[in-house]
């Protein structure tokens, strides 16, 4: 099945400036959302494999989309995230079918090798709901300067029978990051934690 | 830790200009339940987040910063005019506003009119007689120019006011942006308005600054009114 998409959202998000800190190069965060109608609106469904489908599509769709973005070669996208609203005619269980299953491998593609879990969040909303999309080191998940979050939100979305899927991008760590830990030089990137 | 003081800098070693972070956002607007056209609805925002140089107290003499950001609001429309991946001719309305953080002033919101306005329309092709341009301003002039003769489009597109709205507000704050044809201002079909937010700005010493542009009318627009076809006395309105 393919996703029916409404609307398609990216934003970039450059810091320039922290705390009174130049901070060259900027950092760099992108998100992409797809406004999709929710094929399981209304009704009870055992079998979510459609919602998976749809998944794999836009993990490929919106992690491109973020690469592009931040005009970036795949290999220099740092962290990566990826969240879900879903319309109050769904439920949980649909984002959990959308971002789990299938969504990563073309996102890991999209942003080019990826051997870290990607951090997600989920909720129901309505339109204009807020989702806070988590980010971590997408080769190392313990790298502690690209923990971090980014506010995703649609004005108009998700009505009742929709739901807004969100891929976050960064080609960069916090601005200002020293608070020591697992340093990205550092990282063997191997088992997706160090 | 003690709290941070605004404007801690003495007046005379201030820079007015101090970007500290840059927004754009582009919505490719396929449908509205209704039947897809043939060509989406593009429309964009981009936000800068300046140090605002007169938060803290009173300032009568405003107007050195209305000038400085003349460069500003050239960065800004060439950085959205890139995000949306679009040429100045393929821009059909237009908007900006403003948010001033909470040490600051609604007048110092209203210093981006000049500047967000001209820059923008300068930008996709408009050739009035604007008094004091600066070096940068003339050279994209120029180029915007050049396509627009090669296109043999009108000589001067973007006629209309740019609609705006401003407010003082707290990191976060959402504003809704208008649209309006760039010819004429009482095209019905392309009223319009994007809401814009950053969250974590504007902080108190901080403003806001937005630009829109959209490729086009709302996406089934339907209530009649004047087109873009009927526009006839480009006066800016119809």
């Amino acid at each position: 099945m393919k996703a029916e998409i409404r609307k398609l959202i990216v934003q970039v998000d450059e810091t320039r400036v922290e705390m009174g800190q130049s901070i060259d190069p900027p950092t760099r965060r992108a998100v992409a959302m797809a406004v999709i109608a929710n094929p399981f609106a209304g009704r009870y469904s055992d079998n979510l494999d459609a919602l998976s489908d749809i998944g794999a599509e836009l993990g490929k769709l919106l992690g491109e989309q973020c690469v592009e973005a931040l005009n970036i070669q795949p290999s220099q996208a740092e962290s990566y995230g990826k969240a879900a609203i879903v319309g109050e005619g769904g439920e949980l269980e649909h984002a959990a079918a959308l971002l789990h299953p299938k969504l990563g491998a073309p996102l890991r593609e999209a942003v080019e090798k990826g051997a870290a879990l990607v951090p997600s969040a989920k909720k129901m909303g309505g339109l204009g709901t807020a989702i806070d999309v988590p980010l971590g080191h997408k080769d190392a998940a313990f790298v502690r300067s690209h923990f971090d979050a980014i506010e995703a939100r649609v004005a108009d979305a998700p009505r009742a029978n929709e739901i807004v899927v969100v891929v976050a991008v960064t080609d960069s760590g916090r601005p200002l990051a020293r608070i020591g830990g697992l340093q990205k030089h550092e990282i063997k990137g191997q088992d997706g934690l160090r | 830790m003690s709290p941070v003081k605004l404007n801690d800098k003495k007046e005379n070693e201030m820079s007015l200009i101090q970007i500290c972070r840059v927004f754009t956002q582009v919505e490719t607007i396929l449908h509205e339940f209704g039947s897809a056209p043939a060509a989406p609805q593009i429309r964009g925002a981009v936000a800068a987040v300046l140090t605002n140089p007169y938060a803290g107290k009173y300032h009568a003499d405003i107007l050195p910063m209305m000038e400085a950001l003349n460069p500003v609001g050239l960065e800004m429309a060439n950085t959205l005019l890139r995000a949306m991946r679009k040429q100045p001719e393929q821009i059909n309305s237009y908007g900006k506003g403003a948010i001033v953080g909470s040490a600051g002033e609604l007048e110092h919101g209203a210093l981006w009119h000049v500047p967000g306005g001209y820059a923008m329309r300068e930008l996709l092709g408009w050739h009035g007689d604007r008094a004091g341009y600066t070096q940068a301003q003339s050279q994209t002039k120029n180029s915007s120019t050049a396509n627009l003769a090669g296109d043999a489009k009108p000589r001067s597109r973007p006629l209309a006011i740019v609609p705006s709205t401003k407010k003082v507000g707290s990191p976060g704050t959402r504003l809704d942006v208008p649209l309006t044809h760039i010819t004429a201002s009482y095209v019905r079909s392309h009223f319009d308005a994007i809401e814009v937010s950053l969250p974590g700005a504007p902080a108190a010493d901080e403003l806001v600054l937005i630009l829109v542009m959209s490729t086009g009318a709302r996406i089934h627009a339907r209530v009649g009114g004047l087109t873009p076809d009927g526009i006839s006395q480009f006066d800016g309105q119809r």
